[in-house]
């Protein structure tokens, strides 16, 4: 594409001071990678933060670094396009807990060895205070908006709940305040598919020559079937069988479906940690702001979460999103309204599921443009 | 406000600048822009269509899918200045409880509709004995989203039964303005402003 080229700038800041985190235990020694594109204004005012979803990094518009494939938002994010690179200093970092240079389970405890199970248990928001400090290192005060997905969105939310000066605009695609009983489930399959795999050796799999990738690969498995929906599943795969006329009579991954699936669970697994995947989860079940906001003194009420943001809001769902139904998004919504925020809500209709936010959906585009434009 | 249809116009007008409005049914977000960059208002919307939603957001207002039917029960009391309902109240289910609840949220309510008592659809249905379709309802009955059609009478009647008072009321034939003298007859299209 001819045009302004992306700059790509990606680094490593080492926190000065431990994280206080939400369980009370603190993290010394912390590490953020981050990447950073397009360039800030003198008067820092056209920051906008990215978050990532669960299986998400850095890597936003640049080639992932293992799989050489293109970045998760590569069209999103970028010259001219909807998060115009040419306008906004748009920021990602591997969250905390993380497998892609930021501190996690596989990363050196003081001790020299990994973490592994040693490492604190996180929370969403302690996910934000690690983004709250790279700012600060990156002298960066306000930011013109925050964005995400999925955890990313919930990432947003508790940055605009807990640090309400900081980002004048949230958007939150596909996310939610609570998570659901549903979701906890499904997180939970997916730890337990991990833990059942002798590999994993009680997550001290570091340097042993063994990692737990045959349970990795089926929590995968499971979570990505819960990414799509059904009509996408039968449009593209059907009972359509792999490379083959008939049935084995065996266990082979006969359908198209399958082997799609296996593939999934494979390449995840020579991407990601284990143990990140074990934490990362574990913080998106913990997460519920309206509870959150109990324990700080509030009323319990989602609303009152957000009494102190002056933020605007967009908060976008899909309808064939079964993972984070519209309900949630509505209900969200709803409950900004009655805290006085500015705040637009909309269901698009996609046919992708959950990973619709990360898909060609045109009126996204539009919606993503459009809010951050004014 | 050129752009303006001619209610919206007159209801743009007659918003006081800088108050918090609600407009319910905001389509593609017209009323609200003029609301909010020409009356400095804090403006509102909630429509039921994606894509004027997506159309909303993308001209910066704030705007909330959702069904007039249902979702105002979120909003607090007296939360807002005005609510206004534009041409939509004729599309409820109940458009008697939507009009509660304007006035539950809003301390002043505009309403505007079609007047079916306008002369040129009685005599549609006097000499056609067939539903009219005319310029403000062009639609064919089977297909119209209009399902409680009013007259300017039935509204009255409803505001006194209900203990609504009407604070003002504007009349409309053709585009232009036109006295109350037998609206119920001579208006297409009525406007009023309620108030508890």
């Amino acid at each position: 594409m001819a045009g302004p080229t992306i700059t790509t700038v990606s680094e490593m800041l080492a926190l000065d001071e431990p994280l206080l985190l939400d369980s009370g235990q603190s993290l010394a020694g912390v590490q953020i990678a981050y990447e950073a594109y397009g360039s800030l204004s003198p008067a820092k005012d056209n920051a906008v933060l990215l978050c990532h979803a669960t299986s998400g990094d850095q890597h936003v518009a640049s080639p992932h670094p293992i799989t050489g494939k293109p970045g998760w938002w590569d069209r999103m994010v970028g010259p001219g396009k909807p998060i115009d690179t040419t306008r906004f200093y748009v920021i990602c970092a591997n969250v905390l807990g993380g497998c892609m240079g930021s501190t996690g389970p596989s990363s050196p405890a003081p001790d020299g060895q990994p973490y592994a199970m040693r490492f604190p248990v996180i929370t969403i928001r302690d996910m934000v205070r690690a983004q709250v400090a790279l700012l600060e290192a990156l002298g960066i005060e306000k930011l013109y908006a925050v964005v995400g997905g999925s955890m990313g969105g919930m990432q947003g939310l508790s940055l605009a709940a807990n640090w309400p000066h900081i980002a004048e605009r949230v958007l939150c695609i596909g996310g939610t305040a609570t998570m659901p009983a549903q979701n906890i489930a499904f997180q939970e399959v997916g730890r337990q598919a991990i833990m059942a795999d002798p590999d994993w050796q009680g997550g001290s799999y570091y340097n042993t020559g063994k990692t737990p990738a045959a349970g990795l690969g089926v929590a995968r498995m499971a979570a990505h079937i819960t990414y799509l929906s059904e009509s996408s599943l039968t449009e593209k795969f059907g009972r359509r069988l792999q490379n083959r006329n008939s049935k084995t009579f065996g266990f082979e991954a006969d359908f198209q479906i399958e082997s799609y699936l296996r593939h999934q669970g494979l390449t995840f697994s020579e991407r990601f940690d284990a143990n990140s995947y074990l934490y990362i989860t574990r913080a998106m079940s913990y997460f519920d702001l309206a509870e959150e906001n109990l324990s700080k003194g509030g009323g319990g009420r989602l609303a009152d979460a957000f009494a102190d943001t002056n933020a605007r809001f967009c908060v976008v769902s899909f309808d064939s999103d079964w993972l984070y139904p519209t309900e949630l998004s509505r209900g969200l919504a709803h409950a900004l309204n009655a805290a006085g925020a500015p705040v637009s809500f909309v269901e698009l209709s996609a046919p992708f599921g959950h990973d619709s936010f990360l898909l060609e959906v045109p009126e996204l585009d539009r919606v993503v443009a459009g809010f951050l434009g004014q | 406000m050129n752009a303006l249809r001619p209610d919206l116009a007159l209801i743009a007008a007659h918003v006081s600048p800088g108050t918090r409005v609600l407009d319910v049914g905001c389509g593609d977000g017209t009323l609200l822009e003029a609301l909010r960059d020409k009356r400095q208002c804090d403006a509102r919307g909630m429509e039921i269509d994606s894509a004027n939603v997506a159309a909303c957001v993308a001209k910066g207002l704030s705007v909330i899918q959702g069904d007039a039917g249902a979702d105002l029960a979120f909003y607090p009391d007296q939360s807002f200045d005005y609510a206004i309902l534009s041409e939509t109240l004729q599309t409820m289910m109940r458009p008697d409880l939507v009009l509660e609840e304007l006035l539950r949220i809003g301390r002043h309510a505009f309403v505007s509709f079609p007047n079916f008592g306008h002369w040129r659809v009685r005599l549609s249905l006097l000499f056609g004995g067939k539903m009219p379709v005319t310029r403000l309802l062009p639609v064919a009955w089977y297909e119209t989203p209009n399902i409680h059609h009013l007259t300017v009478a039935d509204f009255q009647d409803l505001m006194r039964a209900r203990g609504i008072k009407v604070e003002q009321a504007w009349f409309l034939s053709g585009d232009s303005q036109i006295s109350a003298g037998a609206a119920n007859f001579r208006a297409e299209h009525a406007i009023f402003v309620l108030g508890r």
